[in-house]
């Protein structure tokens, strides 16, 4: 009946979209072929998995970790030296499978970390998770021989034998093997979230106390999800290990749980592909951002300050509620207020942007003169002129964004309604 | 002893720091009964539930479920020793879909326990329950609705299926009709009767025309004690009762008519 006709375009939908989804790791590659972008794109795959398992805890089991990193980072530890004890001829695994060994190693660090974080929940395991976190962070500095002390451990990923020519030397060889992992691991959490433990997981986040009424354990249910987010953390640490051939203390550090954290946020944690967006926005922002501008850091902590304020559900959900605005064939309505509001938008952060810029050029270059280039004009950061003429093209746009969202706000609100109306006529049809 | 009391309790205790709630309770319910438990506001009639179905631990005393002790076991042991409760305010998943709720509650008594080497589509009996379980309430129309998008009546009718989607054969319901109009009452004290056929029920209840319909037994509970354990008419015609009790039921029920 009903479910019969549901059930069938649904499916084509899924394999649509994954064939996509390989294609996209397959192709991207011969699409984008710089060295640089080639780096990236490993980096992408690497940040993907690492974000998927940490929107496990965050998203799915509704558990905020501060330290994530701990497994990824721990995996990325046991993989170089997995992979220095293949090069030294002791270990015989080959060199492709050394991200299971970073798994392996992120799983059993949960099974143990996560026996004591997993008793609490809410702000007890956020503290627990940042005590841990720590406990980690200052173990890195005391015991050198494993951490390699302040240079870090390094290895060279051409090591064993080579198979079938596949030496993993070359960058593209490196990319098509985290390609392979993140596409697998990928497919596996998503599958996770289809089976009968990834669904009670939602359920302790939504309401753990009726959970215990309905014969789950909440605690062993977080603990198991926490043991397989470790895993697949684990995963992702072990590919960086053979990407980046050197891991230092930083990757159990604060700053790489903030950005799991922060990321996973941004792209989104109540839907499964949410964290994917953040994995790419997060190494652009790191590879890309940082390098154009010395404020990236001041930018990325705006764009995070608003997204809370404004859009907690992050880019896949305000993809999602277009998504249905366009299902309803309403988009068209809206579309002009769109436009109107990212041109106000940049010229706004245009002007925002130019005293950014000039402030940091004021504390940091001033010795390399006072003249700042900014999106093709010269400023001046000692100017009288420049300044003001930055503050009037912000407030200008300031104000003409606030007008273009005030009728935006009317007209989502009208089409709200109209899709309301919709689907209660649609039901009394039924 | 001969018989087996499907839920017996044995000179129950609980204090609160040095507030006695509960002073000392002895009952004994038969399979298939159903008993309501009446008493005025605050007389611990939520905090009996909240220890039969393991929320807190006696401080004193035994409670047996089938002949089992369960005083000091978990809301989940006790859960799968075959006792189901539902909450005076609404306690449902609300961020998953109606159908979602009742599959969740259905999963482990259908052996699924931590599983996650199958898929929730595959799991052909867990998904046929969880429907008939829809038509049950009557909400097979919200199938897909997320719980939180329900109206009140609909979330108290999803806690009700959410309770008895594990099979259990005892049933703690915490006042089900709380704030519900008259005629709702009525209708849903129907669906109350027709989910639970069969099995052992206690439950919380304000209004007397509903207590007098629907329970084979009245169990009063005034100053954490139960004064009085016995049919609805030998209840009425008892002095203590009226004494301490009815006498006020009908200010009460104005009063509690939140």
């Amino acid at each position: 009946m009903a479910a019969v006709y549901k059930f069938k375009p649904y499916n084509v939908g899924r394999w649509v979209i994954w064939s996509l989804f390989a294609l996209v790791l397959l192709l991207a590659p011969l699409v984008f072929t710089s060295n640089l972008s080639t780096t990236m794109l490993a980096q992408m795959g690497i940040a993907i998995i690492a974000c998927l398992s940490y929107n496990i805890l965050l998203g799915q089991g509704g558990m905020l970790s501060f330290g994530h990193a701990v497994y990824t980072g721990l995996g990325s530890y046991l993989a170089i030296h997995a992979l220095n004890a293949v090069s030294a001829g002791k270990w015989h695994i080959p060199v492709s499978l050394l991200p299971i060994v970073g798994g392996i190693a992120g799983m059993c660090f949960a099974v143990l970390l996560g026996w004591v974080t997993t008793r609490k929940s809410g702000t007890p395991f956020a503290m627990i998770t940042l005590g841990v976190a720590e406990l980690v962070f200052a173990m890195s500095l005391m015991f050198s021989e494993f951490f390699g002390g302040e240079a870090g451990v390094s290895g060279n990923r051409v090591a064993g034998e080579a198979f079938f020519g596949i030496t993993f030397g070359p960058q593209i060889q490196v990319y098509y093997l985290i390609a392979a992992y993140t596409f697998v691991c990928v497919a596996l959490m998503y599958a996770f979230t289809q089976t009968p433990l990834g669904r009670i997981l939602n359920a302790v986040r939504d309401n753990p106390e009726r959970v215990e009424f309905i014969g789950y354990n909440t605690q062993r249910v977080r603990y198991i999800a926490f043991i397989i987010a470790g895993f697949f953390a684990g995963i992702a640490g072990g590919l960086g290990a053979l990407n980046f051939e050197i891991v230092t203390a930083e990757v159990v550090g604060a700053g790489r749980s903030g950005a799991y954290l922060l990321f996973t946020f941004l792209g989104g944690a109540t839907f499964f592909f949410g964290p994917i967006i953040g994995a790419i926005l997060m190494v652009i922002a790191f590879v890309l951002l940082s390098e154009l501008t010395k404020a990236w850091l001041l930018y990325l902590g705006l764009i995070f300050l608003f997204m809370v304020m404004y859009a907690p559900g992050g880019i896949a959900s305000l993809i999602m509620m277009n998504l249905r605005v366009a299902k309803f064939g309403k988009l068209r309505q809206i579309w002009t207020s769109y436009l109107g509001l990212g041109l106000t938008a940049f010229v706004m952060l245009a002007g925002a942007g130019a005293m950014i810029e000039m402030v940091y050029h004021l504390q940091l270059n001033s010795a390399l003169g006072d003249t700042v280039k900014f999106m093709g004009a010269t400023l001046n950061a000692k100017g009288l002129d420049s300044w003001f003429g930055c503050a009037f093209v912000m407030f200008t746009g300031l104000g003409l964004f606030e007008l273009c969202r005030r009728q935006y706000m009317i007209e989502w609100g009208d089409i709200q309604t109209e899709i309301e109306k919709e689907i209660k006529r649609r039901e009394t049809a039924v | 002893m001969s018989t087996t009391y499907a839920l017996e309790l044995k000179d129950v205790r609980k204090n609160f720091g040095k507030t006695e709630i509960i002073r000392g309770v002895n009952l004994a319910v038969e399979p298939g009964e159903r008993v309501a438990v009446i008493g005025p506001n605050g007389a611990g009639k939520s905090t009996l539930f909240n220890l039969i179905s393991g929320r807190f631990g006696p401080t004193s005393g035994d409670i047996l479920l089938n002949g089992q002790r369960i005083q000091h076991k978990t809301p989940y042991e006790i859960n799968r020793m075959g006792l189901a409760r539902s909450f005076q305010i609404t306690n449902i998943f609300p961020k998953l879909s109606v159908f979602e709720n009742l599959r969740c509650a259905v999963l482990w008594s259908l052996g699924y326990k931590y599983t996650f080497f199958k898929f929730l589509s595959g799991l052909k009996d867990a998904n046929e329950r969880a429907d008939q379980l829809l038509e049950m309430i009557r909400l097979d129309k919200k199938r897909d609705v997320l719980a939180v998008n329900l109206t009140y009546a609909e979330q108290r009718a999803l806690e009700i299926g959410v309770t008895i989607a594990g099979g259990a054969d005892v049933i703690l319901l915490d006042e089900p009709t709380a704030g519900m109009s008259k005629s709702e009452t009525s209708r849903f004290i129907h669906l109350i009767k027709e989910v639970t056929v069969g099995k052992t029920l206690l439950t919380v209840e304000h209004d007397m025309g509903v207590v007098f319909g629907l329970a084979d037994k009245i169990a009063v509970v005034v100053y954490g004690e139960v004064i009085a354990f016995d049919t609805p008419e030998a209840v009425r015609a008892n002095a203590k009762v009226q004494e301490a009790y009815l006498g006020s039921s009908v200010a009460d029920s104005q009063a509690g008519g939140h």
